[in-house]
């Protein structure tokens, strides 16, 4: 058959093997029945495209196909989210292999989080000896972070040049929050309580693509996996709530306190080990709901587009100043941050080769209301941090994250415009995505590492 | 075309499924698009089965163990997946088969009676299930 065919016959696979309920090998049973169909219709006359055409039209649509496959197949739907696999599949064997190795570390994970007790460091929980606060707050993300990066490397099989740059990093890391004497009230323990997490979670994304490092694709399915392990977690975190909610409340029943086993062993342990558990399950069960992180960003798209909107027509009509304070930045950031989340999680569910539509012009809107927003609280803050404050690590720290938002967003927004004018393709939105990933674990870094000495450790 | 089609109750589509496929079957291995042309061949055209009917069901009589599967290559990367019947699938047959012909010995008793030979239609049947 032709080359035109063969490429139809692709596409269709696509579309087929996107139903859960449909495996790889019906995929080839029934394109092995296609094919038959296409051969007889153009025996009697068709062309090879007719023929195709006539012969899908005759296999009906796929949501029906797709049914009668799921009332055969229903475990297939669920199947893969327990834990063994088809016994005949090849797969089983490795996901089994998978299992264990994220049970390991797992419990490595929430052993660590215990771990510096035997040092005679108080718990985090520990609400009679704060002293360790610091500690903590420095340190929560390593000990839980390295375990998340050797689960991903293991699974991605990393070579020995990656799993050095991963050990480097982490070394960094730790240099980074014990390396600096600092005050337990300074900003600085502060930022970099928040911003050492986010440099390491980069690192993590390392281990993610490391059978794969310069393809942006492999980025951008880390920047997937973020969102599904978010969501991941959020779903976790709300039964192990139900879990302890009847952990106290049956105990407390029977007049055994538990609050003590609750609050040291099963809050950090647990949570610590919901971290790797989290990634593991979007690991493994790629496809199971793999879409709800663009489906949340379908439905709020819509939503923030019109709050911002609003806004900006309340703040013209309206005529009051910006009223600036402390935290006024801290705010716009998050919205940014919000703004860029939609926009990442939209793309990253997008097929790159559909032409712009509506959804896409709404997110144009959405990300060009945010940088005028964006652009007047600048303009009302620039003079002030200089002469009312003068600059502090907090303020720099923000605004600095600002601009790369910004600068983020405004690019965006230009590569969105060409798209919908079809001057450029949509990949170019996402290359330009995956290629800044690197300028905010540069940012974190700095603010970590440089941020201390800089402002003097205050 | 047939211009006057018999258009099967969905329920008797169902139960008969299972015997027609056994019976092909049963006439050598075969294959998923083979056996559609079959059954349309032996119907004069009048079953017209779909592949969300046909493959769901050669996979539950695997499961069942009525019949089993194997591939085989089919120029070059292509496969193609035979079915054959099994014994226990050629006991169901005879199974059916039996069943089978007690109700259509019934009916015909009932249409062609010894009293008043009635014509028999293909009209009274739709809807019959």
């Amino acid at each position: 058959m032709t080359d035109e065919l063969d490429g139809q016959f692709a596409q269709w696979r696509g579309y087929v093997k996107q139903r859960r309920a449909v495996s790889e090998a019906d995929v080839d049973e029934l394109e092995d029945h296609l094919r038959g169909s296409v051969a007889q219709l153009m025996s009697v006359g068709l062309r090879a495209d007719e023929a195709f055409l006539v012969a899908v039209k005759r296999m009906g649509s796929l949501d029906d196909l797709s049914r009668e496959f799921a009332r055969e197949h229903s475990e297939r739907l669920w199947k893969q989210l327990v834990l063994s696999g088809e016994p005949q599949a090849p797969a089983a064997k490795g996901s089994r292999r998978d299992l264990y190795a994220m049970l390991i570390c797992a419990v490595g994970a929430a052993a660590s989080i215990k771990a510096p007790e035997l040092f005679g460091i108080p718990a985090l929980v520990d609400d009679h000896d704060t002293s360790h606060r610091q500690f903590w707050g420095l340190n929560a993300s390593l000990f839980v972070l390295p375990w998340l990066a050797a689960f991903l490397a293991w699974r991605r099989r990393a070579k020995p040049v990656v799993l050095v740059v991963l050990v480097a990093l982490f070394g960094l890391g730790v240099v980074a929050a014990n390396a600096y004497t600092l005050d337990d009230n300074s900003q600085s323990v502060v930022l970099t309580g928040l911003h050492l997490p986010i440099a390491l979670w980069l690192v993590v994304g390392i281990a993610y693509v490391a059978d794969n490092w310069r393809a942006s694709r492999r980025w951008m399915d880390f920047i997937r996996f973020t969102g599904e392990w978010v969501i991941y977690m959020a779903l976790i975190a709300l039964g192990g709530g139900v879990l302890t909610g009847f952990l106290l409340a049956t105990f407390n029943a029977i007049d055994v306190d538990p609050t003590t086993f609750v609050v040291f062993w099963l809050l950090p342990c647990g949570g610590m080990g919901a971290i790797v558990v989290a990634a593991w399950l979007v690991e493994a069960k790629q496809g199971v709901i793999e879409n709800i992180a663009p489906v949340l960003s379908r439905l709020f798209t819509p939503l923030f587009t019109a709050v911002l909107l609003a806004f900006l027509v309340a703040f013209a009509a309206s005529g009051n100043g910006l009223e600036i304070d402390r935290d006024m930045l801290l705010l716009f950031d998050a919205l940014l941050l919000v703004v860029l989340g939609l926009l990442l999680y939209s793309i990253s569910a997008r097929d790159p080769l559909a032409p712009p539509g509506l959804f896409d012009k709404l997110q144009l809107g959405l990300v060009v209301s945010a940088l005028v927003i964006d652009a007047l609280v600048l303009q009302e803050i620039a003079g002030r941090i200089a002469d009312e404050y003068g600059t502090t690590p907090n303020r720099l720290s923000a605004l600095g994250e600002n601009v790369i938002l910004l600068v983020n967003l405004a690019w965006s927004a230009w590569l969105l415009l060409g798209f919908l004018r079809r001057r450029r393709p949509f990949e170019s939105i996402e290359r330009w995505q995956t290629g800044y990933l690197p300028v905010y674990a540069v940012w974190a870094w700095v603010v970590v590492l440089v941020f201390p000495p800089l402002f003097n450790y205050r | 075309m047939v211009e006057d089609v018999v258009r099967l109750g969905k329920d008797l589509v169902a139960a008969s499924a299972t015997p027609i496929v056994l019976g092909i079957l049963a006439e050598g291995e075969s294959y998923g698009y083979a056996i559609l042309k079959r059954i349309n061949e032996l119907s004069a055209g009048q079953l017209d089965w779909t592949e969300g009917l046909l493959y769901p069901l050669l996979h539950r009589l695997e499961r069942l163990g009525f019949v089993e599967a194997r591939w085989q290559e089919v120029s070059g990367e292509r496969r193609r997946k035979y079915y054959s019947l099994t014994d226990p699938g050629r006991a169901e047959l005879s199974e059916q088969r039996r069943q089978w012909d007690t109700v259509v010995d019934t009916l015909k008793e009932i249409w062609l009676g010894p009293g008043e030979p009635r014509p028999l239609t293909a009209r009274p049947l739709e809807g019959w299930a």
